[in-house]
């Protein structure tokens, strides 16, 4: 049954939307430049700062890396937020100040992760429910559980673990290497796999992907489950890097719409088939690179709010103006 | 499809009525409440009670427009604060003022409702993504209209739609002019989607975009439109819910969701081509009770969460269920 | 994507480690404590206690003698005052805020004042500080923490970087700071407001208390004073309920129990929503009972206007003023009241609710400012002369 023969590759040739996310993060960076240059701040050009901005923002890193697969296959997951809260909540408490225990809530964590994007899935794809509402539902479920239990910081990850989040090699966050090699192999598995040209396929066209052969409801389900896990893994890192977790602290992030949102700047297209992992990153750092802009020029935090909406719509009107598919 | 969905209203009328669950689940979740607390069944009780939704029923009323002509609108809860805010702003407590003041905010509502469509109409933007940024940034150009705490009170003139109840009424004792607004707005919403020319075509474009402009329908327009009818039923909404509870920064946040959920316990299909007015207030009349009576039996707020996350999966999978056992 | 069969049995096995997790999270749950006799007791005297410092002052007031010297933090001006704030997403924060950025302006020293807001997230607020600490060239960081623990291994790396930090507000657990700025506290506030219903209410009465939203250690630690009280007292807490600071929520809330029977008292943990539950009397025509507030314009003068009885504990917005002046005496080496700066936390009672009432204000501006004093006053805060 995993013999279907593979779908042809998409043709080649020269796509806008393939190089429009280096062009926005270029664009990102040269005006990044110019205004600490114009400002005179020039000290906000050191390497060390150049690694401050990258780390930013590691827990949406890692959620928009599993969000980029639900997206390409054309379907959506708004619970990841209540996912990271869940599985920081999780690591915390298990882990407990045990660094023993530092394996077994890892593992609880990523079981969780897979049991809800198995969940997501099967909603999905079984009861035929609109993926918007299906993970909107599962996230309310989550969160309820979550706080059935806890209101407040619980547990507290033992200072081995916080290794992950502050420790580093030369200047090099861990945790940037880690986002970076995770997104190396989502890459991998959407650029080589028989799975990822599946996900390609299934996000283009879902019948035609089902009448080539292709186990459709597998490649959502398989997507939800990566989106999901992803998701738990962004929650233990922010367990790490908070030192406990709480059960509203990936609502407070706003990872859900945030994540959406990078993948789709980064040029993923929310009809799904096109786009890849590479622009999601692009996405991240220019959304780094936005909060750093408004830091460095002092940017009133309100300002800064209405700024980001019209930044989000904008750049995902560079890609889309002149696709002559219908929007929904 | 126009004239089909036409014939089907006309047997719905004439042949066996084919009732909506959600009214049979409005009618038992009344019924629950009234046996836990008879003192619903006074008119303080259900008065209090559809005061307490008209703000959401509008909403959902309205929201159902975008839904049906097959996208989103997330920006209705940031319109409803920045309705707020924004008339705090300007009355300056001066009760004449409301006089052009709601003119001056439906006005407003107006002009986001075409920026809404036409960013999604020409510039091709997914309606999720654009009125997700419409969203982001009225909620940052309320808070930069205010400075971030609201600086004035509504004007009595301003909450009499929202908070005043007309009294000494034979039959019912007290009618809420909140009631009223319902009555009307329910109404003139009903009558735009199902008994206009205008409604047909929403249908027609939802069910199928490139369809429908073979078929001559001006499909820009008709989705503009919708995107303008929703902004105007979220300031109306904003009007009523300034009027209950007074001024304060975020008091439209979560409705977005909130109006979706509605809808689609009402049976309103996401990504268009179905939906109804009067069964989409049910749902927003359904959410509410539900609240309700979860607060009678003593259940906290997480497990209000669980339920509402379960009855959004349960009414899609039920929908997707009747529509494939019906063949459709 | 591997065969049906391995697939069923490793979903199968995720389920079960899944439950098997879940049950493990819930048999560890442990709630931080946030009912600490000690520290209740300790709050209550310092409500009454008197403090040092210049007696027209407030902001500049401090309980006890202990004192933390700065001299190796002196340095010549101009200075560059980094401020890390985790947010302005509440009106007391936007008032405070005001304070601070006024303060800010009353001393010349400060050359730079880089404020960077994490829009109410930990995980922006450290990586904030990061930025702070790679680029910023701070002489002094202020840290106004999102939560406690969360925050105390950035701020702990910027004392290592060898920078003074003054932290107020909410608190971090490492005493490397140079001092933390804060109001006696949350209990203190709890204590207030119950003794003030106890007061007023006959033994066997019913109170409902409304509080904001779960979790965050100062509104914990009102509720928790609060309820030992009334359990003391004799009086029956009809219900603790959530309304999220929303006013809509809050009317609901209080017209469901209205319904349900008569209510004695209304205890509230925060002010932002106490006319809401005011108005939700009003509007169903029944008198208002003794309701509590904070000390917002718009509370203070529905009281006076309903004339019922109101008490309005504070938790004082000048603490974001004191945070600028213990930087400045950090940085001229002062000795700076440390490493707890406390600062008086007087409820506004019957007695002086008058001198607290300003019309020209804000309905939600918070009368225990510390502000009047200042040119500025009252345009900067969003009222007029």
């Amino acid at each position: 049954m995993t013999d279907a023969p593979l779908p042809a590759p998409a043709p080649r040739r020269f796509r806008f939307e393939r190089h429009a996310s280096t062009i926005l993060l270029l664009a990102s960076v040269a005006l990044y430049v110019a205004l600490v240059v114009i400002m005179g701040q020039t000290r906000f050009l050191t390497l060390d700062n150049l690694v401050a901005i990258l780390g930013r923002s590691i827990t949406l890193g890692i959620t928009a890396i599993g969000q980029t697969f639900a997206i390409l296959v054309a379907s959506i997951d708004l619970s990841v937020a209540s996912v990271i809260s869940a599985s920081a909540v999780v690591t915390s408490v298990v882990m407990n100040g045990d660094p023993a225990m530092m394996l077994p809530a890892v593992l609880a964590v990523l079981a969780l992760g897979a049991a809800v994007g198995l969940a997501n899935g099967l909603v999905i794809t079984k009861l035929e429910v609109n993926p918007l509402i299906a993970t909107l539902g599962m996230s309310l479920i989550i969160q309820g559980v979550l706080s059935y239990y806890y209101n407040n910081f619980a547990g507290n990850v033992p200072v081995e673990f916080q290794v992950f989040a502050y420790g580093s090699v030369g200047i090099v966050p861990f945790s940037l290497i880690f986002m970076l090699a995770l997104a190396g192999c989502a890459w991998f598995v959407l650029r080589f796999s028989r799975f990822g040209s599946d996900v390609y396929s299934v996000g283009g066209n879902r019948d035609a992907a089902r009448l080539a052969g292709i186990k459709t409801d597998r490649v959502v389900i398989g997507a939800h489950v990566i989106c999901s896990l992803c998701a738990a893994i962004a929650g233990i890192y922010l367990a790490s890097r908070l030192r406990s977790g709480a059960p509203w602290i990936g609502a407070e992030g706003v990872y859900d719409l945030e994540s959406i949102a990078v993948v789709v700047i980064g040029g993923t297209v929310l009809a799904g088939g096109r786009g890849g992992i590479w622009g999601t990153m692009a996405g991240v750092i220019i959304f780094s690179l936005i909060d750093s802009i408004f830091n460095v020029s002092g940017v009133d935090a309100f300002v800064k709010q209405v700024l980001r909406g019209i930044i989000i719509v904008a750049a995902v009107a560079f890609y889309a103006a002149r696709s002559k598919r219908p929007v929904a | 499809m126009s004239a089909q969905s036409l014939s089907q209203t006309e047997t719905t009328k004439r042949g066996l009525p084919r009732i909506n669950p959600v009214y049979v689940l409005v009618a038992a979740l009344i019924l629950a409440i009234i046996i836990m607390n008879p003192a619903f069944g006074e008119p303080t009780g259900y008065m209090n009670f559809l005061k307490r939704v008209t703000a959401l029923a509008i909403l959902s009323g309205g929201a159902l427009y975008v839904i049906v002509s097959g996208g989103f609108d997330l920006s209705v809860g940031s319109i409803m604060t920045l309705t707020v805010i924004g008339s705090s702003m300007l009355a300056s407590n001066d009760p004449n003022s409301t006089y052009w003041v709601i003119p001056l905010m439906l006005g407003i509502g107006v002009a986001v409702g075409l920026i809404n469509g036409l960013v999604v109409s020409y510039l091709k933007v997914p309606s999720l993504i654009a009125t997700l940024g419409m969203m982001i940034t009225l909620n940052g150009v309320a808070f930069m209209w205010s400075g971030g705490a609201p600086r004035g009170y509504l004007p009595d003139t301003f909450r009499f739609f929202g908070r005043y109840n007309i009294t000494d009424v034979p039959v019912i004792t007290l009618l809420p002019v909140a009631v009223i607004c319902l009555v009307v707005f329910g109404t003139m919403l009903w009558w735009g989607m199902h008994r206009t020319n205008f409604g047909r075509m929403l249908h027609a474009v939802g069910d199928n975009q490139q369809a429908a402009r073979l078929a001559g329908v001006p499909v820009e327009r008709v989705r503009i439109s919708a995107f303008v009818v929703s902004a105007l039923s979220a300031v109306l909404a904003g009007v009523i819910l300034g009027g209950r509870a007074g001024v304060s920064v975020d008091i439209g946040s979560g409705f977005e969701l909130q109006a979706i959920t509605a809808a689609v316990i009402g049976g309103a299909q996401l990504l268009g081509g179905r939906g109804s007015v009067p069964a989409a207030i049910a749902g927003a009349l359904a959410l509410e009770a539900i609240f309700t009576l979860l607060n009678l039996l003593g259940l906290a707020q997480p497990v209000r969460l669980v339920v509402q996350g379960l009855i959004l999966i349960g009414a899609v999978a039920l929908a997707t269920y009747q529509r494939k056992r019906s063949g459709r | 994507m591997g065969n049906l069969t391995r697939e069923d049995d490793v979903t199968k096995i995720i389920m079960a480690a899944a439950i098997f997790g879940m049950l493990t999270g819930a048999a560890f749950a442990q709630a931080p404590n946030f009912d600490d006799p000690a520290e209740f007791a300790k709050q209550r005297e310092q409500l009454t206690a008197s403090f040092n410092g210049p007696a027209d002052k407030m902001y500049m007031q401090y309980a006890g003698e202990a004192m933390v010297g700065t001299a190796q933090y002196k340095t010549d001006a101009p200075w560059t005052v980094c401020f890390s704030n985790a947010g302005v997403n509440n009106p007391w924060r936007v008032v405070g805020f005001t304070n601070m950025t006024e303060e800010v302006k009353l001393h010349p020293e400060i050359g730079t004042f880089t404020h960077v807001d994490a829009e109410g997230s930990d995980d922006k607020q450290i990586a904030d500080i990061d930025d702070l600490l790679a680029g910023g060239n701070c002489s002094v960081l202020i840290v106004s923490p999102n939560s406690t623990a969360a925050l105390t291994p950035a701020v702990e790396k910027a004392c290592a970087a060898g920078l003074p930090v003054i932290v107020f507000d909410r608190g971090v657990t490492t005493d490397c700071p140079v001092t933390f700025v804060h109001p006696v506290g949350g209990y203190g506030f709890g204590i207030q407001a119950a003794e003030h219903i106890i007061a007023n209410v006959p033994a066997g009465g019913k109170v409902l208390m409304l509080r904001i939203l779960p979790g965050v250690d100062v509104l914990e630690t009102r509720a928790s004073g609060a309820r030992n009280m009334f359990k003391e007292a004799g009086l029956t807490v009809l219900g603790e309920e959530f309304t999220d600071g929303d006013n809509a929520k809050t009317k609901s809330i209080v017209e469901d129990y209205l319904q349900r029977g008569a209510i004695d008292a209304v205890w509230m943990d925060a002010g932002a929503t106490a006319v809401a539950a005011v108005e939700a009397f009003e509007d169903q025509g029944v008198d208002v009972p003794v309701v509590t507030g904070e000390d917002q314009q718009d509370y203070l003068q529905k009281w006076r206007a309903l004339g019922f009885k109101g008490i309005a504990p504070t938790y004082p917005s000048y603490q974001w003023r004191t945070a600028i002046i213990a930087a400045v005496q950090t940085l001229k080496g002062e000795q700076v009241p440390g490493p707890e700066w406390v600062l008086p936390q007087p409820a506004v009672t019957q007695d002086v609710l008058d001198q607290y009432i300003n019309e020209k204000m804000p309905p939600l501006h918070y009368a225990m400012c510390g502000c009047e004093d200042m040119a500025t006053y009252p345009e900067a805060w969003g009222g007029t002369k």
